[in-house]
């Protein structure tokens, strides 16, 4: 990697001549250094990670250039999007828009990251156009490995949907639940770590299961896990047992749950003991760092980045720094409230880079709540700080919600899942 | 040429202390507090906001949560993660932070 000239050493340079020649050019060209010192940033990805990243760093230094690079003018938010499917949400409660990044000063370019040319240190968009960088932030999210599990490609995610990116997959998930008989078997399919948000497919079970006992009461559902351990486990498990008795099967890894390929034509979901023809089938597939990672270097043979706890700067790669789903993160869980830390951190280890500072050790919280029901919620939390070259929890802190927690407390966590959404985006787009 | 030596410190030190003033980095842990307690007014949440409240009873809240002589839902378990001095400077940044 040979590292290019900085436009602002370049102008450095240029600026100490300039000062030799003359005194008075000191108090002349002294504002021209001071506004360039903030450097430039392109952020490439407009999610909870993302947006927030770029508004940090603005607010830290508004004399950074910050530039937003998003293919969305509505970025639509996965989490609640599981309530969205079952009926108890509209879609455009998810749905926001950019304007008041624009009104930060933050320059926000609706055009897709073709590439990342790390060694000229620029994006190239897909209109061909080349923004350099001093410091990129990768904020890209996840794809689906579309080869990941025989059978499926994005045609069958027409007739199967993952709703694993929150939007129209959202929408058809729904729209197959509501035109189900009753008595119909839906059969999600849950993929091994690491993916993205670790407890979402059994809140998805959840609030589906709850859907189909308010209004179609004679079906079933079967989650079939590539996994034998899955996020909040044993509160899932006791408020199915609780709300959801015999709706809700779990089949687990070593009783043959992984699925190893599915059918769309006949909506079969095939598993090394057997197969599932399902009325309605939702395949969450394998996933990996969305492909703008791997045109930049960043992604390593795992799919995902790993990157520097402190700083978030790539492992493979100087000058970008990954954060939010793309990147491993250590103990955290690829949740948007992460990425909304992670995104904090990030921005204020890059305004102290920028300003040529050592940037400080961060600590990150992520909490993660689900709905088990609209009005039982339950959830996650930790705490984390650098160590061991990764972002490890804090001994001692977080865990789960208490297992025999009255009625009250899960009603008061549901209240406090809304309440957080309304927090977190109105940081983020608000 | 001695002359323009100085001329070049006195450059560095203008640029490189107002770099530094520029940049009121939280201390650490404080920024992930706004995932949950918003910065701003109009968020419409059930969390306490925690900007330009007293630093001493943020203190507290905190202290006694991690004690468990408040019941949290979620922060008996985050607070946890953090030591009597940490708490203090998170703190007294959000005390200090204007409307």
């Amino acid at each position: 990697m040979k590292r290019q000239p900085r436009s602002h050493d370049v102008n450095r340079r240029d600026f100490l001549k300039r000062t030799a020649a003359s005194a008075a050019a000191v108090t002349l060209a002294a504002p021209a250094i001071a506004q360039n010192a903030g450097g430039r940033v392109v952020v490439v990805g407009g999610g909870f990670a993302g947006a927030t990243c770029a508004r940090t760093l603005k607010r830290l230094d508004p004399r950074t250039s910050v530039t937003l690079i998003e293919a969305s003018q509505t970025f639509t938010a996965c989490p609640f999007s599981n309530n969205v499917i079952a009926g108890l949400r509209d879609l455009k409660q998810q749905q926001f828009d950019y304007k008041k990044l624009d009104a930060d000063k933050i320059v926000v370019t609706f055009v897709p990251a073709m590439r990342v040319d790390a060694d000229a240190r620029a994006v190239i968009l897909n209109n061909g156009a080349k923004l350099p960088y001093d410091r990129l932030v990768l904020a890209p999210g996840i794809d689906i490995q579309w080869n990941g599990l025989p059978g499926y490609n994005e045609a069958a995610a027409d007739r199967m949907p993952h709703a694993w990116k929150a939007g129209d997959q959202t929408l058809l998930l729904r729209k197959q639940l509501e035109s189900m008989n009753d008595g119909g078997l839906v059969v999600i399919s849950a993929p091994a770590n690491p993916f993205r948000c670790p407890p979402g497919p059994y809140e998805r079970a959840s609030l589906i299961a709850h859907y189909l006992k308010t209004r179609k009461p004679k079906s079933k559902l079967i989650i079939l896990d590539a996994k034998d351990a899955f996020s909040k486990q044993g509160l899932f498990l006791a408020a199915w047992k609780e709300l959801y008795p015999d709706l809700i099967e779990w089949v687990p890894l070593s009783k043959g749950g992984r699925v190893t390929e599915v059918d769309p034509k006949t909506n079969t979901l095939t598993t090394e003991f057997g197969s599932h023809r399902a009325a309605v089938a939702n395949v969450i597939p394998p996933q990996r760092a969305a492909r703008i990672a791997e045109t930049a270097g960043v992604a390593d043979k795992t799919g995902w980045c790993p990157i520097d706890p402190v700083t978030f700067e790539s492992k493979l790669q100087q000058n970008i720094h990954v954060i939010g789903d793309a990147c491993i993160a250590g103990g955290m869980p690829k949740s948007a409230f992460a990425a909304n830390s992670q995104a904090k951190g990030c921005a204020a280890a890059i305004a102290k880079l920028l300003a040529g500072e050592k940037p400080d050790e961060p600590r990150l919280i992520n909490t993660c709540y689900s709905l088990v029901a609209p009005d039982y919620g339950i959830s996650v939390a930790g705490v984390y700080e650098p160590r061991g070259g990764v972002l490890a929890d804090v001994k001692g802190a977080g865990g789960v919600s208490p297992a025999n927690a009255p009625r009250s407390a899960r009603e008061l966590e549901a209240n406090f899942a809304n309440g957080w959404f309304k927090a977190i985006t109105e940081e983020v787009f608000g | 040429m001695k002359r323009i030596h100085c001329l070049i410190a006195l450059v560095i030190l203008v640029v490189s202390t107002s770099a530094a003033s520029a940049i009121d980095v939280a201390p650490a842990g404080a920024a992930a507090c706004s995932g949950c307690h918003p910065m701003s007014r109009w968020a419409g949440t059930p969390f306490t906001r925690l900007v330009g409240r007293n630093a001493a009873e943020i203190v507290t809240a905190v202290q006694e949560f991690r004690s468990g002589k408040r019941e949290g839902t979620v922060m008996d378990r985050i607070a946890k993660g953090f030591n009597d001095d940490e708490i203090k400077a998170i703190a007294a940044w959000y005390a200090a932070q204007k409307e």
